[in-house]
């Protein structure tokens, strides 16, 4: 069932690929479309190519998004003065089909008990039919916002499919051994709190390395979480991972690494420095951090 | 003696990331190295690589709720939220902010990223903020209003942040179950969203902690001015 989710997720890529293929305004399409047909067939054929191909236009997608081969087009999207009247139309019924994604996926799961991949599958599928409804839009229409917002995303669409293959390779590695055996020389005795700090302060610090969080939580959730606080400590997965991961947005907000969050919007706002997101944000942010750590240290164990 | 070897793919991306390459590159370097490292054969970390892409393929589902989030933009969605906002009666800064600051958890909570620093807090917020600042205490001064702006920034990130993984289709929330479930821990995305809502729920605290800090600055800081002047 989860199979037919992916296939349309690939036919719906698939499809922006060809729109983007045919859009003269966009002088980077061919890479552009190349990119998305690719990504798209890897969601359609995934399951039937060997492995190895796949790995290899993992590799062809690294290239045409390092090359700088990705562009954006045209999507007939709306003008201000359109979205401004249109939105004293509509009012609050907009909402209703965003409502339906979370509301159909939680439903889902409860009233079947299959996986709430599925559901949100489902629920994308409805929503958009009631999105269609509310603002009498077109189906076309709606396959060119949605390609729209790709290309704004671009090649970060991938980003956590690679760093979940990263993760692994990691494991194979031996990278959670060697990182869980310096903590432990660093934390002589097998003291819970030390190793919950070592893991929401770690995350932190290397999102502050990395600027993304994502990256971060790979790489010390399999180095701390993983072998020392799961394993060892055999502490609740979701609830380690889910405010892990919350205590790496704490280190977003300190870097200028995070330059979309913390960097360009002092420039945006006409701030004489350049870091006072980043100062502003520094100790609310190590609060946070604080905060997270004892609600693993209490709730996950 | 620890072996320090595998941290290798770790030494690439600091490097990588510090010399600005694109994300992507540095992560497959930092892979390959890594495989290599531990004795792997090119084509054994291909085919890892697929099929870990493969099997991961749920991480990337928010794709098909994009047509009908770009579809609501088309007519008004952000317009429609910056009327919500800009009906704020009685307006303070850390009033303005902490609306902000609710308005995008909500909206964050049902997978709708509606606010930016571009599209909402530059044009609406900060101005906002600025303005309702300047009524308080008309001859404001400069760094003071940098101030007032700066936190406005603030509260778009604290909006934003803690409360991502409180949408059950949030890439967090699929990328912390990938990477817990290739290490042998199944976990279903609606018994994990729940638990966003401690550190959600505290950052709305520390938040609003924060905003009347920022009040009692302005006040202190004009009581000085004040008698100064005298």
């Amino acid at each position: 069932m989860l199979e037919y989710v992916y296939q349309a997720t690939g036919l719906l890529l698939i499809a922006f690929s060809l729109q983007t293929f045919v859009d003269k305004s966009n002088n980077k399409r061919i890479g552009t479309g190349l990119f998305w047909l690719i990504y798209g067939l890897s969601f359609t054929l995934g399951k039937i190519l060997p492995d190895w191909f796949v790995g290899l236009m993992v590799l062809v997608l690294t290239l045409i998004a390092a090359g700088g081969f990705m562009g954006t087009g045209t999507y007939g999207h709306s003008d201000a003065k359109f979205r401004k009247s249109s939105a004293e139309k509509l009012k609050n019924s907009m909402f209703l089909p965003a409502i339906i994604v979370p509301a159909v996926t939680i439903l889902w799961s409860k009233v079947t008990g299959s996986s709430a991949l599925i559901g949100l599958g489902i629920s994308a599928v409805i929503a958009l039919a009631v999105a269609l409804m509310v603002t009498k839009g077109k189906a076309k229409q709606s396959l060119n916002e949605g390609r729209r917002l790709i290309d704004a995303i671009g090649w970060a669409a991938i980003l956590s499919q690679f760093l979940a293959a990263l993760g692994y390779l990691f494991g194979e590695a031996g990278v959670g051994d060697t990182i869980s055996q310096i903590v432990k020389e660093i934390v002589p005795e097998s003291n819970l709190f030390a190793y919950v700090f070592c893991y929401t302060f770690g995350m932190a610090l290397f999102t502050i390395i990395m600027g993304n969080a994502f990256a971060a939580f790979a790489v010390i959730t399999t180095g701390i979480a993983i072998p020392l606080l799961m394993i060892e400590q055999s502490g609740n997965p979701i609830i380690i991972g889910v405010i892990g991961m919350l205590s790496g947005y704490c280190g977003t907000l300190m870097t200028p690494m995070a330059a979309n969050f913390n960097i360009v919007p002092a420039a945006l706002l006409e701030l004489k420095n350049k870091n006072q997101v980043i100062y502003m944000q520094f100790i609310p942010g190590l609060l946070m951090l604080t905060i997270n750590t004892f609600l693993i240290y209490f709730l996950a164990f | 003696m620890i072996d320090l070897w595998p941290l290798i793919g770790i030494a690439v991306i600091t490097i990588g990331f510090a010399l600005r390459l694109n994300t992507l590159l540095v992560i497959l370097v930092a892979g390959v190295v890594t495989g290599l490292v531990a004795d792997l054969k090119v084509l054994e970390i291909l085919s890892i690589l697929g099929s870990s892409f493969t099997n991961n393929r749920y991480m990337s589902l928010f794709i098909l709720i994009l047509p009908m989030i770009g579809l609501l933009e088309h007519y008004g969605l952000k317009e429609r939220a910056e009327t919500l906002i800009s009906s704020i009666k009685n307006s303070s800064p850390s009033k303005v902010t902490i609306s902000y600051l609710l308005l995008r958890k909500v909206t964050n909570a049902i997978g709708l990223s509606l606010g930016g620093h571009p599209s909402m807090v530059r044009p609406l917020v900060a101005p906002m903020a600025e303005a309702a600042a300047v009524a308080e205490n008309s001859d404001l001064s400069e760094d003071k209003r940098l101030r007032v702006r700066a936190f406005s920034a603030m509260s778009e990130n604290f909006g934003n942040f803690f409360s991502q993984l409180l949408f059950i289709g949030s890439g967090g929330l699929l990328l912390i179950k990938g990477v817990l479930n290739d290490s042998g821990f199944a976990m279903e995305l609606e018994d994990m969203y729940i638990w966003a809502l401690p550190t959600a729920i505290a950052s709305i605290i520390v938040f609003s902690l924060f905003a009347k800090l920022e009040k009692k600055r302005t006040q202190v800081r004009n009581t000085l001015q004040e008698k100064e002047q005298c």
